[in-house]
């Protein structure tokens, strides 16, 4: 081979490496036309309103009625139980996990956690549906099995993996010296913790909560097999025990049986659009405040 | 007057932070264990192997399935991964494909279905097929693939760079002759968890791949819908209710043991290619 072909070669690998750089812009501004293409067309029948905060989810009836609210409730109810459940657990262990726990017990306990999150969410669906469900609804004289809060408590357990690792590198960020000053002052490890280093390390924290709930808001097969999938609006504080639908499970449950083209499935890919955005805003947000705190470290 | 004293404080502080811990650990402790009760009672030679309903053809759906969803994802994301470590230079492009692969990472599994069946069953014609689920997964599991090459990339000491580039080797060569050999074990764990993670993933391929069928198992070409272990389980749990209990226990445990097996895998070799490494 000839250095001129030689030459020519490597300008053209070079070249190829650099579009695989910005695949990954090319593929979310794809994901974001796609979604946008086959949502648009419902907006001609329905105005945004009806869409949003219509009361009435009946996409198979006569005439179809697409509201979403129920299943935007759906979401919220069953995410933020989720997020109660997760959030202190999630922190609890990752204080324990970088500043309390005996160094000996620190890597298997991380395998551990992050074996949560190797587990796929369809088990997780069979475990709640088949075990949990039933043995909660026993306990707490429910009707049925299949309630939003079990779908937050299991989709807590999805989320920690998340949140644990993602402050746990916060608090592992937060500079040694500060820890050491605060004990020679007196303070008492606990004291340290509570006042000097969570508070360091709190644009972490919110960052993992941030990721904690995209991957809460979007799960799908735990909440489709163990939340009912009743689209009803849910009832204050009652609606924590009674069937839900999320979003999600909204579009995983009847996109399979939808036609092409009809408001059905341009209905569904609106929720679809409106869960991206959802994600893309929590992640963007995340990735901002993530950075802004790597910055102050490296002061 | 205090309640109690700092020092006990910390004390019961510690013990409460022990028991959440221990609340976050057990679950995956006592799944495993279920599974494995639970599953080897139910599971048969019968069960794995059998004509009908046998999980035997779900385990080759799988596995051909992330196959080839390794095989489109892997080239793209190692090459991005190259790029970013090696060619790219700070600035605004390279913040804004930073924040591209954390989104990528971030959208919801059903959104990808969306998006899968949209562009590759759709606009493509791939119909419900092989094809469209391995690439629909491929774009899921490729922001994992890019962050852990980057991560096995930047491990690779400077040096070595230098090193290359000052005998008089082009960028290039010394990519791939010197800083890719050496990040590869690296590289190669990030793609068995990928793969790991696309093993167990339903809802990308709920309207791409997937089918339930006991007639036809066995896909005879890429453009043919395939028979997968978590829609198996899925469909067994909630749409068959006739089915016996121990085949859908069997079922969730061939799942688990699959997707935990090729992460323990993952995490071995990674134990085991650190304490090789000459630096």
């Amino acid at each position: 081979m000839t250095r001129r072909t030689m030459r020519v070669r490597e300008w053209l690998i070079e070249r190829i490496i650099h579009l695989a750089g910005i695949l990954a812009i090319a593929f979310v501004v794809l994901i974001f036309a796609f979604l946008l293409r086959d949502a648009l067309p419902v907006f001609r029948q329905n105005s945004v309103g009806d869409l949003l905060a219509g009361r009435y989810w009946r996409p198979t009836s006569t005439p179809a009625s697409f509201g979403m609210l129920p299943l935007l409730l759906g979401s919220v109810y069953v995410t933020l139980g989720a997020l109660i459940i997760s959030l202190p657990l999630g922190l609890a262990c990752a204080v324990f996990i970088s500043e309390v726990a005996p160094t000996r017990v620190r890597e298997p306990l991380k395998s551990l956690v992050e074996l949560l999150a190797a587990i796929p969410s369809v088990v997780y669906g069979f475990l709640g549906l088949l075990m949990v469900g039933p043995w909660l609804a026993n306990v707490l004289h429910l009707p049925i099995g299949q309630f939003a809060a079990l779908g937050s408590l299991l989709l807590a357990f999805m989320a920690i993996p998340t949140i644990v690792s993602v402050s746990e590198d916060a608090i592992r960020a937060v500079p040694q010296a500060l820890r050491h000053n605060s004990l020679a002052l007196g303070a008492t490890r606990w004291q340290t913790i509570v006042k000097v280093v969570v508070p360091a390390a709190r644009s972490g924290i919110i960052a993992a909560s941030l990721l904690g709930l995209g991957r809460a808001i979007g799960e799908t097969m735990t909440v489709l097999m163990v939340t009912g999938n009743a689209a009803v609006i849910p009832q204050a504080f009652a609606g924590f025990l009674r069937p839900v639908r999320t979003m999600t499970a909204t579009i995983a449950a009847e996109m399979g049986e939808t036609a092409y083209q009809t408001p059905h499935y341009h209905a569904l890919f609106t929720v679809g659009l409106i869960l991206f955005l959802i994600t893309f805003a929590t992640n963007s947000i995340a990735d901002v405040v993530v950075r802004r705190a790597g910055g102050v470290n490296a002061q | 007057m205090r309640l109690l004293s700092p020092r006990q404080t910390e004390k019961l502080a510690f013990a409460l932070l022990w028991a959440c811990t221990g609340i976050v650990i057990l679950p995956v402790l006592g799944i495993i264990a279920v599974m494995l009760y639970r599953g080897i009672s139910g599971l048969s030679l019968g069960l794995l192997f059998g004509v009908q309903g046998g999980l035997l053809p779900a385990v080759v759906g799988t596995i051909l399935l992330v196959a080839l969803t390794a095989l489109i994802a892997a080239p793209l994301g190692v090459a991005a991964a190259v790029y970013l470590s090696e060619y790219a230079r700070s600035g605004p492009l390279v913040r804004l494909i930073r924040l591209a692969i954390v989104n990528l990472a971030g959208v919801p599994s059903v959104v990808y279905g969306l998006f899968g069946l949209a562009l590759f069953v759709t606009l493509f014609h791939f119909g419900r097929s092989l094809l469209a689920g391995a690439c629909t997964l491929a774009l899921l599991v490729l922001p994992l693939i890019i962050s852990t090459s980057q991560e096995a990339l930047r491990q690779v000491p400077q040096g070595l760079r230098h090193a290359s580039l000052g005998l008089g080797a082009s960028q290039w060569q010394t990519v791939r002759r010197v800083v890719l050999p050496n990040a590869l074990p690296g590289i190669i764990t990030g793609l068995i968890l990928s793969i790991s993670r696309a093993a167990g993933e339903t809802a990308p391929i709920l309207f791409t791949a997937a089918f339930y069928s006991l007639t036809s198992p066995y896909p005879k070409s890429v453009f043919d819908p395939i028979l997968v272990l978590p829609y198996q389980l899925f469909v067994m749990a909630t749409e068959v209710p006739n089915t016996p209990a121990p085949t859908k226990w069997a079922t969730a445990s061939v799942l688990i043991a699959v997707v935990l097996g090729i992460n323990l895998f993952a995490i071995v070799l990674r134990a085991r290619l650190r304490g090789s490494r000459r630096w």
